[in-house]
């Protein structure tokens, strides 16, 4: 590991608290079904190995799981008090909380992210979104959004926090009185299908939770179908763009969760070595497969040379490697496609005149990776610095004023996320005033709570998840 | 000997002026006194329009709440100046001067409605903020074209966002005297921009221009509400869609329309010594 000097003993986290079936059909009126499309199979990103197979729904599966969950929704779950919905949503947090380790580990088989943060981030979030939301289920009057629930949701969720946009997406929609129909994303279903058990378990009434595995077609088919109330989706801004389209003319209420590109600004009053931590957790958790990650840094001149050399020696003690040894930091990419990309989109920062920089780090021999990568020199106009990568790249901008800083901050269509470290507090709320971003981490990144909303301005979509904010994606 | 009467030229409004329409077309409308002629804008002065409106927004979203309060106050004192102007142009003009009081007492109270601290998991200070969404668009509503067009223009504007507004296609006059009274009661050049003219040949520019951030179809043509919402979709503006039946304007204003032309921010901040 270069500079580190560290030498570390592999540290295996143990696969066999996961107990895959071979092969997976649909979660459609509380059973697991044969779809009526073709097999896929999901494998592990980290080994490219086979890990089950699942079936792709098809339009007709689709109509299935809308009528399963309409059923549900006016026989059971709308009438139903906000007591005994949140009771149901307090038995799925304890069995989430119950089986995190079989969860988290299964999360980054499938996903291929570092089990440290699967185990650490990932699992206690989810559980603690179905607590939040539990709570409200009886308590919906105060929240100011209305009482009535919208009926049927359709969900369709990415592959970046597979279970913990689940979360997201049922707790808050089944607190309110929704059922759901969710379409796990095509690379990372499996945890999904293990959070249907958990409904089994929790005996959910039948219906009030679907899940759909496929790929684009079946979300394309779940947001068409006209007895669906609600969409809500997180993924690409391309995608989500489409869904508004697909929804315009129709009574459909819809959320969207797009992308980000988000800066993350450090002046040169800022405590170097803090801010450095933020940036490497901003760029670098979860592989860069974050809509809200800090893809752009902007360094006052001042500090440029000691925050770049300080970054680099930092960057040269990331692990990277096997997701489930517990010293990784950063694991494999999410697949072969979305390798493509990153490697497209930084073969083209090199080619627009950006100077491209990694730590010497070995990659293993099977499986998608790719080392965590600086650019230094890139201008605005940059394809690094206008689009979003998606992976463990981090573009370099300088600033000389909070002016300029903020007009680099904001030059960008979408405004998700975006991060200050300074040490002076009226500099802070005079930044944090001007961003034109739903979260902004003051000397942080990265932080998720379930009471705190989360959602872009301009195009980075619309609505709210998370706190009382998020309810109001799922009542009238 | 009687006198004879100054007449007036209805003109659109843009950055706090008074222009013809670039086209230089104008097309006739009903008046107390007969048909008249209005500007007929074109997708020209849209665009114009919302350049306007991009360059008002940062100086009208960082005016203090209060000061929005003012400044909205003042446009409900000015129109009970000219009631009885109004009164000719428009029914309800009465409830048109009230629904501005009403929204003109929100700007400093929506942040405390809308936002609130969230108690999370850890040593952070964390507060959720509503904040306007920047330029909207705003067709107002065909049939009630002053009390229609306030309750679609106030809650856009009073929480700091800018508009640009169609009116009434076949009722444009009241919107052109609103204008008047607008200019002359401290809302700065900008902050509304009001376009006359042919809804269906304006509408779609407004629809699909990508420095509009929001949309409001309150006054679409039932045949065109879906293509534009289409239209919206290109830059993910946020849509509040058109209402069928026709909302009763003279019913209780709620937050509504003022909560869907905000984003929600939320800033987090660590807690130590």
């Amino acid at each position: 590991m270069g500079m580190s000097g560290f030498e570390y003993a592999p540290a295996p986290e143990s696969r066999a608290v996961v107990d895959l079936d071979p092969s997976y059909g649909l979660f459609i009126g509380g059973e697991f079904t044969d779809g009526t499309g073709s097999a896929f199979k999901s494998i592990s990103p980290a080994t490219e190995e086979v890990l089950a197979e699942v079936h792709e729904a098809s339009a007709a599966d689709v109509d299935r799981a809308v009528a399963a969950a309409r059923h549900a929704y006016e026989r059971v779950w709308r009438d139903m008090p906000g007591r005994d919905r949140g009771k149901y949503l307090f038995r799925i947090a304890r069995l989430i909380q119950e089986r995190s380790r079989e969860l988290a580990v299964l999360e980054s088989l499938d996903n291929g992210k570092p089990i440290r943060e699967a185990r650490d981030v990932d699992l206690p979030l989810v559980a603690a979104h179905f607590f939040y939301y539990a709570g409200w289920a009886d308590k919906l009057a105060y929240a100011g959004h209305g009482t009535q629930p919208l009926g049927v949701a359709g969900q369709i969720i990415p592959w970046n926090f597979p279970l913990l946009m689940l979360a997201w997406k049922i707790a808050p929609a089944l607190a309110c009185g929704n059922t759901v129909v969710l379409k796990p994303a095509e690379t990372t279903p499996l945890t999904a299908l293990l959070f249907a058990q958990i409904c089994q378990q929790a005996e959910l009434p039948p219906g009030v939770v679907n899940i759909v595995t496929g790929a684009g077609a079946t979300g394309r088919a779940l947001v068409e179908h006209p007895g669906v109330d609600k969409i809500a989706f997180t993924g690409s801004t391309e995608v989500g763009r489409s869904i508004a389209r697909a929804v315009a003319g129709t009574p459909k209420r819809v959320t969207l969760e797009l992308g980000g590109k988000a800066a993350n600004i450090v002046f040169d009053d800022a405590p170097i070595d803090q801010a450095v931590e933020g940036v490497v957790n901003g760029i670098f958790f979860n592989q860069g497969h974050v809509c809200c990650a800090g893809s752009r840094l902007l360094v006052q001149e001042p500090v440029y040379d000691e925050v770049l050399a300080s970054l680099k020696r930092r960057l040269a003690t990331l692990r990277v490697g096997d997701p489930l040894d517990k010293n990784t930091d950063i694991g494999a990419i999410n697949s072969a496609e979305q390798l493509a990309r990153i490697r497209e989109l930084s073969d083209i920062g090199e080619a627009e005149g950006a100077e491209r920089w990694s730590p010497p780090c070995e990659l293993p021999d099977r499986g998608f990776w790719f080392p965590p990568t600086l650019f230094t020199g890139v201008s605005q106009s940059h394809r690094i610095a206008r689009e979003e990568i998606f992976g463990p790249v981090l573009s370099i901008l300088t600033f000389r004023t909070p002016a300029e800083a903020v007009e680099k901050a904001n030059n960008t269509p979408y405004g998700l996320s975006a991060g200050v470290w300074t040490e002076k507090g009226s500099r802070m709320l005079w930044m944090a005033d001007r961003l034109r971003a739903g979260v902004v981490w003051a000397n942080t990144f990265n932080r998720f709570d379930p009471t705190s909303p989360f959602g872009g301005y301009k195009e980075s979509g619309y609505g709210r998840e998370g706190g009382r904010h998020g309810l109001g994606a799922y009542l009238r | 000997m009687t006198r004879l009467p100054v007449l007036k030229t209805y003109k659109l409004y843009i950055g706090g002026k008074f222009p013809r329409s670039e086209s230089g077309r104008s097309y006739p409308v009903s008046s107390p006194s007969g048909v008249v002629n209005a500007a007929q804008g074109s997708r020209k002065d849209v665009r114009d329009a919302v350049v306007a409106a991009r360059a008002a927004f940062g100086g009208w979203s960082r005016a203090t709440a209060y000061n929005r309060g003012q400044v909205l106050y003042r446009v409900a004192e000015l129109l009970e100046g000219r009631r009885a102007e109004f009164g000719r142009l428009a029914p309800d003009v009465d409830e048109a001067i009230d629904r501005w009081v009403w929204y003109a007492g929100w700007t400093d109270k929506i942040a405390q409605v809308a936002g609130n601290a969230n108690p999370v998991a850890g040593p952070y200070f964390n507060l959720s903020v509503p904040e306007p969404t920047g330029v909207v668009g705003i067709l107002a509503p065909q049939s009630s074209p002053l009390l229609g067009l306030v309750s679609v223009l106030a809650p856009a504007i009073l929480t700091g966002n800018t508009a640009v507004v169609i009116a009434s296609e076949s009722s444009p006059l009241a919107a052109v005297a609103l204008a008047e009274v607008l200019a002359t009661s401290d809302v700065p050049g900008g902050v509304v921009n009001i376009v006359t003219g042919r809804t269906a040949e304006l509408a779609p520019p407004l629809a699909g221009h990508l420095d509009v951030n929001a949309l409001d179809l309150a006054g679409a043509p039932v045949d065109l509400a879906a293509s534009l919402e289409g239209l919206a979709a290109e830059n993910l503006k946020r849509v509040v869609r058109r209402a069928d039946p026709e909302p009763d304007w003279t019913a209780e204003p709620a937050l509504d329309r003022v909560l869907a032309f905000t984003e929600t921010k939320t800033v987090w901040h660590p807690i130590g010594v």
